[in-house]
């Protein structure tokens, strides 16, 4: 921690989201607090990050691809299901826990001064860890089927991943100021989380969309998390198609070269306008709470 | 120690003509507020309350100033301000170096983490390095007399080693200024004694502090300067035992 001694500062004026890089060993001991607190007093303890996306994954799979029968369409439709599911389920967690972040602190920020963002990013670091399992259950059933990606696409997991984590925060940002001043923020996020699983093609394919939109699919498109799940399933659904096997047109066209980017410009623009909001709404936190 | 030295004397907060409202809120949810705006803004949605109303203060590096005044005289509101958790409506706030609060200790508490993973995420709330707690662990451990429940989640700590241990930490920060609201009754007396010679120990060391508490026996014997607050209004500012007479006056013909 920098002190300048020698010079009179105003107490509580932060610098946003790079004081808490430079507090990041609180933030490592805030998010190691959140893992363990999450799941105390239960038996089955970090198991429950296996087992609560793994029942999900069977209802899904059991009502849309059995029932419904879109396996027939889109072979290997298990991993294509779970590949979206455990992204929407990082967005949606890291989302609705940053949203709740500041009101679950106020015990903390109503007397003692931190910066504020290290709540809600902490949360995101938190779902992260809880992402990891899951992470691992993935890559654990694309080998199976045979998966080899190219190096493309790794890095592409890495940068989807990442704007995912940014775009959750951003929003994260934004909706945990505002529950602050009104709890319906707490709503409409959950509603957001709801509208998120069916409004990106986790459970269905991006071509059926199409159909019905036609000319106007690009609205589709511009959603972050569409192109996200998109790319996930060009990640590790598309390696894992045998030669007799692949569809054409697995993915939407431009998807990297066009959609990718502008996504990433969406989100960054997410997390700007999240950051500055939160900025001119903490500064009353501590009396609002 | 030279450099804290060289340093006395420096204004370690300074507050100008400060003022803090206070809104009452009566609405919390989104709807109540729409239909407020519907209806052409008509009745007030708060109330306003006046907490501060233009006060100013210089409190020089090295001085132990008493808050004193009674509930609602804008005490703790202050202590806010210059903590940095509340900003004024007006006027500024300024200080010097790192300013820590022993404002309600155990804030940062988690029930279900044990003593030493909340010595750790407490210190670092309080603004200490991973390094300054690995190094003050044992001090503080000691100094707390929690011992071998150090380990243990504190949620299964009494009442007194709780405080104890907060205190304990909160102490160890080592900031230039200390912010210290209504804690100096903690724990039994044999450790009330100790945290006042520790306190006395850090204002020897060239430390600010600023204290607010009821107990106006014990503020006088730890503080030399006393600052009234009546109304949010700075009333009178001198020698901590004039003040506390001027106080027990005032109440007295209440």
């Amino acid at each position: 921690m920098t002190t300048q001694i020698d010079q009179l500062a105003t107490p509580g004026s932060g610098r946003g989201l790079l004081d808490v890089y430079r507090d990041r060993f609180l933030l490592k001991l805030l998010v190691r607090k959140e893992i363990k607190v999450r799941y105390r007093g239960s038996v089955l303890g970090l198991l429950w990050s296996y087992v609560k996306p793994l029942v999900q994954f069977l209802i899904y799979f059991v009502a849309l691809g059995i029932f419904l029968n879109l396996q027939r369409g889109t072979p290997n439709y298990a991993i294509y299901l779970f590949a979206g599911i455990v992204l929407v389920n990082f967005f949606t967690e890291s989302l609705s826990n940053a949203t709740r972040s500041i009101v679950d602190n106020r015990d903390l920020i109503r007397k003692i001064y931190l910066p504020r963002e290290l709540f809600p990013v902490a949360t995101v670091w938190v779902s992260a860890a809880h992402f990891l399992p899951q992470l691992v259950v993935l890559v654990g059933a694309c080998l199976i089927v045979g998966w080899t990606p190219s190096l493309l696409q790794l890095a592409a997991f890495f940068i989807v991943f990442l704007m995912v984590a940014v775009l959750a925060t951003g929003l994260g940002l934004l909706f945990g100021a505002m529950n602050v001043y009104f709890r319906d923020s707490e709503n409409i996020v959950d509603m957001i989380v709801m509208v998120v699983t069916w409004a990106s093609p986790v459970l269905y394919v991006w071509s059926m969309v199409q159909q019905v939109m036609g000319p106007w699919y690009w609205i589709y498109q511009l959603n972050p998390m569409t192109v996200a799940v998109e790319v996930f399933h060009w990640v590790f659904w598309e390696p894992t198609l045998k030669a007799d096997q692949s569809v054409t047109g697995t993915m939407p066209p431009d998807l990297l070269t066009l959609w990718l980017p502008v996504s990433v410009a969406i989100t960054l623009a997410v997390l700007f306008f999240g950051q500055l909001t939160f900025r001119r709404l903490a500064v009353h936190f501590a009396q609002e709470l | 120690m030279s450099s804290e030295m060289t340093l006395l004397g420096q204004v370690a907060i300074s507050c100008i003509g400060i003022r803090k409202q206070f809104v009452l809120r009566h609405t919390r949810s989104l709807k109540e507020a729409v239909v407020w705006l519907v209806k052409g803004r008509k009745g007030d949605l708060s109330k306003k309350f006046l907490a501060l109303k233009d006060v100013s203060l210089d409190v020089k590096q090295g001085e132990t100033v008493a808050l004193l005044g009674l509930n609602g005289s804008g005490k703790s509101t202050l202590l806010k301000l210059i903590s940095g958790v509340l900003q004024p409506d007006g006027g500024t706030v300024h200080t010097r170096g790192r300013v820590a609060g022993l404002i309600e200790v155990g804030a940062g508490f988690h029930h279900d983490l044990s003593g030493r993973d909340n010595v750790y995420l407490n210190g670092a709330i309080l603004g200490m390095t991973e390094q300054q707690i690995d190094d003050k662990f044992d001090s503080i451990v000691e100094f707390s007399e929690i011992g071998e429940f150090i380990d243990t989640e504190v949620k299964f700590y009494s009442s007194g080693m709780y405080l104890r241990l907060a205190f304990s930490i909160a102490v160890h920060t080592d900031p230039e200024v200390f912010l210290i609201d209504e804690i100096l009754a903690v724990g039994d007396e044999p450790f009330q004694r100790k945290c006042i010679a520790k306190i006395k120990e850090l204002s020897d060391k060239g430390k600010t502090l600023f204290v607010v508490s009821h107990d106006l026996d014990l503020v006088a014997t730890v503080c030399e300067r006393g600052v009234l607050l009546e109304h949010g209004e700075i009333v009178m500012d001198g020698e901590v035992h004039d003040v506390v007479k001027e106080l027990r006056r005032r109440t007295a013909t209440v």
